[in-house]
């Protein structure tokens, strides 16, 4: 079954068109990348799904309901979280805030709640505390609870972005580029982690990636985007042999080497 | 000559650094003497008869720019540390010494208007010029090297030189708030008469203070240590025993505070808490959301116009007694600020300064204008406000009215604590850090940003209320728009989004310049110069959050082992 259903989606800069009515559909409890050359629509996808932008035309649907035209903190609230291209942490708040932070929508304690600390206010205060450091754990940054995000090393920056859109208990994660920056062990890492996400916790992952072997180890499908369309889509194997998409994707010389790897 | 070149270009290059530093502290005097600061200052003694504030003035910013010097040049060596410190020093008396002469064949007065005799005169040390000229040079060059060696020194040595020095000088500001606060106290006056004269420290008092604090503060290095550790290691009911202590020591000390320092530090405690109150509301506002509201002062002023039209007996609408206004005087400060909020929900950064800053304004000349005069009084403002009363107390000296706004600062702080660590208070963190991304996180930006704008504006209507009260009248003129500047420049310097931050930047921008009344000329010139060294030397505020100063100022290794023992201890 289809958890995200794009229909027709068109977004457009000026006179640049970033997305050309684009159709896309993502299985629940898969693992789906997009890939596409620089500037092909990737990132414009995915702020058109969190409600960063409202696409000119086109349907977003996710689980039957409409995504187009609604703000990013209801989208966030419907179990649609993202993980940003280059870390958009809060570098200033600790790595247990942050988390916390992304907890926000399922905390339901009021200003008064909140003055008089009611025991409703410290119940939920203590359960949040908890699943946070829980979170963190499951990232594999027990013990740097306290530290600034700003203050983390870059790797443990980006899996605490990852905690953070994972404490808004998603159903869908979007993750525009994981592994960027990242040397091959903590590719390979990164890799058995999203997989994880998905066997374990049982979400849906979309990613945007631009390491082939990334792309190629763990999605069960993948959709090609070229000017903002779709170009190709397939199983990683189909999208290797496919002749389009190497000669518009990678160019003509790396035709070889693609189908060395 | 040749194999030497390369060496002494280096050796030229590095005194650059003690040139150029030397540079600024040579503007610097000159600026301190040119605008009149050290003329002002010098009727007030430090150390009575002996030096004066305004030498002492000139002294520290020598003493602060061949500092400079000597740590920005400690990688080329310490003799270059030295030796630019002391390059430094001398910059900054030879350029008085310039402006001396110049000032002896140009007549300076009719630019500056402070270029006067008495200034040379001043800065000679009294002497006839030669001897003053080379008196001055020497000091400079003596201030430099010394400011140099204190930083190259470590240890006790460098301790024992600054705790005395920086305790006599600290007493001798501090004189205002000392002398009448000591004498208070039967015993103790004998002492203060004995330490103070009536300008300044008495020769003998100033030795004895440096000398008996300096062995205290060496007898808390030695003993300190092992007594901080000792407290550490009791057992959690002890050790609760020693904060309740604390706490209780703090709380009797703030109840007898008014009684100990008399009418008019009363009265100057009551200013500054009222600023703390608003402080602590333009905290929410610009410390933890992030937005910046320069017309803060529109709250405060619709807190107490609200007060006022309520209670006042000259305008004889209404006849609520304060306590039944408060509310009333709160809740229209929080509606004004949903009603200031709506309007600038989209607006950022400098775009939100401005807008808020118009706002500001607006509510002043309201206030001021004759369309309202039948209901606010215009330029003759309100009068008549009934003083605050609980059964037959009333809240009407400074002294006693220190109490209602120690009450409401207590409540203040209280409910900014709670907020801060909750889900609003994050929110707002979050939102200051990255709105977008606070969005996504699926903050509603609309409902967070108003609760801000609701919260600060309903703390600065408290003030408003109380202040009212407190002078018993209102006029257009004490809402102007240097109180909003005030209580950011508070803000900033204290250390923005830190409750401590607040009350420590109050009692810095304003109660120091109340005590030091030679201030209140250049206060917006100290205030900017604050600004600009803080942001440029200590930029996260005098006393920031807990975590900021942690994450800034302390080993990797030590903030380790207090996370894994803080992880422990929580799970």
């Amino acid at each position: 079954m289809a958890i995200l259903i794009a229909k027709k989606v068109t977004k457009q800069f000026g006179g640049l068109v970033a997305l050309d009515r684009l159709d896309l559909e993502i299985q629940e409890r898969s693992i789906h990348s997009i890939i596409g050359p620089n500037g092909a629509g990737k990132t414009t996808f995915f702020n058109c799904v969190t409600g960063f932008y409202r696409p000119e035309e086109g349907e977003i649907l996710f689980n039957n309901h409409s995504l187009v035209g609604l703000p990013p903190d209801k989208i966030v609230r419907l179990g649609i979280s993202r993980t940003y291209q280059n870390i958009r942490l809060f570098p200033n708040l600790t790595a247990m805030e942050n988390v916390l932070v992304g907890l926000h929508g399922h905390l339901k304690s009021n200003f008064f709640g909140i003055v008089i600390k009611s025991s409703f206010t410290k119940r939920e205060e203590a359960e949040a505390a908890e699943e946070a450091r829980n979170l963190l754990r499951f990232v594999n940054l027990s013990g740097k609870g306290d530290f600034l995000a700003k203050n983390l090393p870059y790797g443990d920056q980006r899996k605490l972005e990852i905690a953070r859109a994972l404490a808004s208990k998603p159903k869908l994660l979007l993750l525009d580029e994981p592994t960027a920056g990242m040397n091959p062990k903590e590719t390979q890492d990164m890799m058995d982690f999203i997989q994880r996400l998905r066997d374990e916790l049982g979400i849906t992952i979309l990613l945007i990636e631009h390491q082939m072997k990334v792309v190629m180890g763990i999605s069960e499908t993948v959709t090609v985007l070229d000017y903002g369309e779709k170009i190709a889509e397939g199983s990683p194997g189909e999208i290797q042999r496919n002749p389009r998409v190497i000669e518009a994707y990678l160019g003509r010389g790396s035709a070889e080497e693609v189908a060395a790897a | 000559m040749r194999k030497n070149s390369p060496t002494s270009k280096g050796i030229l290059s590095s005194l650059k650094i003690g040139l150029k530093t030397g540079l600024v502290g040579a503007i610097l005097t000159v600026l301190l003497s040119l605008i009149g600061m050290v003329e002002a200052f010098s009727q007030r003694y430090i150390i009575h008869e002996v030096i004066s504030m305004g030498h002492t003035l000139l002294l520290l910013s020598g003493y602060f720019i061949a500092d400079r010097a000597a740590r920005r040049s400690i990688s080329k060596g310490k003799s270059l540390a030295l030796l630019n410190s002391l390059i430094s020093g001398f910059l900054s008396s030879g350029s008085l010494i310039l402006l001396i002469f110049l000032g002896a064949f140009v007549n300076l007065r009719s630019v500056f208007i402070n270029a006067s005799p008495v200034l040379y005169q001043l800065l000679l040390f009294g002497e006839e010029i030669r001897t003053g000229v080379l008196l001055l040079f020497f000091v400079g060059g003596v201030v430099g090297f010394f400011s140099g060696l204190l930083y190259l020194l470590t240890g006790w040595i460098k301790k024992l030189t600054l705790i005395p020095l920086g305790s006599i000088l600290i007493a001798g500001v501090l004189q205002d708030l000392l002398r009448p606060t000591l004498a208070a106290w039967g015993p103790l006056s004998i002492l203060s008469e004995w330490i103070f004269t009536a300008n300044g420290l008495s020769i003998s008092g100033a030795i004895v203070l440096g000398v008996s604090i300096s062995i205290g503060s060496l007898l808390w290095s030695f003993k300190g240590k092992s007594l901080q550790r000792g407290i550490k290691s009791l057992s959690g009911s002890k050790r609760k025993i020693f904060t309740y202590a604390g706490f209780l020591t703090l709380v009797f000390l703030l109840l007898v505070l008014p009684h100990l320092l008399g009418l008019f530090l009363s009265e100057v405690l009551t200013i500054v808490g009222l600023y703390i109150l608003l402080g602590l509301g333009l905290n929410i506002v610009v410390g933890y959301a992030g937005l910046l509201d320069l017309g803060y002062v529109a709250f405060f002023a619709i807190g107490a116009y609200t007060t006022a039209i309520l209670t006042s007996q000259e305008l004889g609408f209404f006849h609520f007694t304060f306590w039944s206004a408060l509310p009333i005087a709160i809740l229209m400060g929080i509606f004004s600020g949903v009603l200031l909020g709506i309007p600038v929900l989209k607006m950022r950064g400098d775009y939100l300064a401005i807008a808020t800053l118009g706002f500001g304004e607006i509510i002043r000349i309201l206030v001021l204008s004759d369309f309202l005069r039948p209901w606010l009084g215009g330029a003759q403002g309100i009068g008549k406000i009934p003083k605050a009363s609980i059964g037959s107390f009333e809240f009407a000296r400074p002294q006693e009215i220190y109490y209602l706004i120690l009450a409401g600062c207590l409540l203040v702080v209280f409910i900014s604590l709670r907020l801060k660590d909750s889900r609003i208070g994050r929110a707002w963190m979050a939102m200051r850090e990255d709105e977008d991304v606070a969005q996504a996180m699926g903050i509603n930006l609309v409902s967070t940003k108003l609760l801000a704008f609701a919260t600060g504006a309903g703390f600065s209507a408290l003030s408003g209320a109380i202040f009212a009260s407190k002078l018993g009248s209102v006029y257009p003129h004490s809402f102007n728009v240097m109180i909003s500047i005030n209580v950011v420049c508070l803000i900033i310097v204290g250390g923005m989004g830190s409750i401590p931050g607040v009350m420590v930047g109050a009692f810095a921008l304003v109660g120091l310049p109340e005590l030091l009344r030679e201030f209140a000329e250049y206060r917006l010139l100290v205030y900017g110069a604050a600004l600009v060294v803080m942001m440029l030397l200590k930029p996260e505020g005098l006393w920031p959050e807990a975590i900021r100063r942690r994450e800034l100022h302390e080993e990797p290794g030590e903030k380790l082992s207090n996370d894994s023992t803080q992880g422990t201890s929580g799970s």
